[in-house]
């Protein structure tokens, strides 16, 4: 038996089917995925991500720390609330987690304070890492008395909105894209609202606290928010194009080999972090993989670790793969060998059953706030 | 709880028969099968006139989740294959018994379909599974 969410009971009363996930029962569905992708596209739909860990770095050094530890810069964050997407790598430049993290702004003494959102599957490995690289002026604080709620789609935040503290709903709805805000200011101190996601529509992600979770989760259903699983987040993140840990990248592989060199800060230099010398390494030599999106122009679905055929030659492997409900068509990501030419919109083939079938090479996002971002004739 | 008609044959891998009365067997999965498999979003068929043996995968379902064969319940013949899924695939979850059935297929021993699982023992293996 896996770690329950403080919406555990309220998943069996929905009739989910449950399943494990990262050391926790989560939602798989709760009747028909597909419906639920596609409540997200057209309206709005919710996630229990409760099981993903939230861990504030406060004190002294809490900055320089971040900027050793993570492969994006957090001295981009000049403004509180402002939030930045990045890998954390091992020395050798591996992908031990991909995480969100908030910049949370300055305390009473002027220290700096973030709050770091890490994958469920990695969350105890991701903390003794942290806790191995950081000096003893510094709190590392698991927010284990936190639940998270994603609440996705284009009348996301508007329902949302309703059923926030009263006092935290104006600054919610005034957020930009990709950035927070803290009940701390209105006396809600442990809600926290973000303007992110894992769908590729617009919405929220609400840290609650964990006894506050059900009621909120509620609120929000019975305000017609669908409660979506697992199952239609993986196909939502597939569709727009988003990595999933463990999937599409892990310790064998660096953000180069990922799709993910966007979100490595080069500049300024002299920023010494963690994997830096072997991103170099490869950026020189140019030995990383290129990581495409694929659409099946053929019939079939496909899926991960399947044989990526370039001019009838193996040239690699899905990664993720799927049927995109939006699309009504099959894609995927792919991991291709150094080297490989495969330019955009060029043909290949994905090896199903032993079989070639016809693929082409697409530009991720697939599906963006609703619509096709790709050419599907 | 699934639905499991009297007047079918199952598999222990969750197919069921239907004797047609014309010589012909038609195949599909369980209402206990599309609801564990979800929903479906590809089906794959095998070729008229195939030959397939008792048990031998010669179709494939593939829903949101993942790709399963599915084996003939009989050695025989494959008769007609149900075309109308190629489009429409969630047939199979709305109606496996009918609408969703997969192929048909002229068995080679047509007394073999009486060693089938009848719907007590299908349901008692559900039970028990």
């Amino acid at each position: 038996m896996g770690l329950h969410t403080p919406l555990y009971d309220d998943h069996l009363s929905l009739n989910a089917r449950m399943v494990p996930f990262g050391g926790w029962d989560m939602p798989l569905h709760y009747g028909s995925q597909l419906d639920e992708h596609l409540a997200v596209r057209a309206r709005a739909g919710m996630f229990d991500v409760s099981h993903m860990r939230a861990v504030d770095v406060v004190g002294d050094g809490a900055r320089d720390f971040l900027r050793r530890l993570l492969a994006n810069d957090v001295a981009r964050l000049r403004e509180p609330g402002k939030a930045l997407y990045s890998c954390m790598l091992n020395p050798a430049g591996g992908v031990l987690d991909d995480l969100i993290v908030y910049y949370l702004g300055t305390d009473g003494q002027g220290a700096d304070g973030y709050r770091v959102v890490v994958n469920a599957a990695t969350a105890d490995s991701d903390l003794a890492w942290m806790l191995s690289q950081a000096d003893t002026t510094l709190q590392l604080r698991p927010r284990t008395d936190l639940a998270m709620i994603a609440v996705q789609g284009p009348a996301a935040r508007e329902l949302a909105a309703r059923h926030l503290p009263s006092g935290l709903a104006a600054p919610a709805l005034a957020l930009k894209p990709f950035f927070a805000a803290s009940g701390a200011a209105i006396g809600a101190g442990d809600w926290f609202v973000a303007r992110t996601g894992y769908t590729g529509e617009d919405g929220f992600e609400i840290l609650v606290p964990a006894d506050q979770a059900p009621t909120l989760w509620r609120a929000l259903a019975a305000d017609g928010v669908v409660p979506c699983g697992l199952g239609a987040r993986d196909t939502l993140r597939l569709e727009a194009g988003m990595n999933l840990y463990g999937q599409d990248m892990d310790t064998t592989v660096t953000p180069l080999d990922s799709g993910l060199a966007w979100t490595v800060a080069w500049e300024p230099t002299e920023r010494v972090f963690i994997g830096r010398d072997a991103l170099i390494a490869q950026r020189t030599t140019g030995t990383f993989s290129p990581f495409v999106g694929l659409l099946l122009t053929g019939r079939g679905v496909l899926r991960g670790h399947q044989p990526v055929l370039v001019q009838g030659q193996e040239a690699g492997m899905i990664t993720s793969g799927g049927y995109g409900p939006t699309l009504g068509r099959s894609i995927a990501l792919a991991r291709l060998h150094p080297g490989t030419r495969l330019e955009p919109g060029e043909a290949c083939a994905v090896e199903i059953r032993g079989k070639p079938v016809a693929a082409r090479r697409v530009a991720p996002p697939f599906v963006r706030q609703g619509a096709a971002r790709i050419d599907l004739d | 709880m699934s639905q499991v008609p009297s007047d079918l044959r199952y598999t222990k891998d969750h197919e069921w028969a239907r004797d047609n009365g014309d010589g012909t067997i038609s195949v599909g999965i369980t209402d206990h099968a599309q609801e564990a498999l979800g929903d479906l979003v590809f089906v794959e068929v095998p070729e008229p006139g195939q030959l397939v043996a008792a048990g031998e995968a010669c179709a494939v379902v593939e829903s949101v989740k993942a790709a399963s064969d599915i084996y003939s319940p009989l050695a025989g013949t494959v008769a007609t294959v149900n075309a109308t899924l190629a489009d429409a695939p969630e047939r199979i979850n709305e109606d496996p018994y009918d609408q969703g059935w997969i192929f048909s297929l002229t068995p080679a021993d047509p007394a073999a379909f009486a060693s089938l699982l009848d719907a007590d023992a299908y349901a008692r293996f559900l039970e028990d599974e």
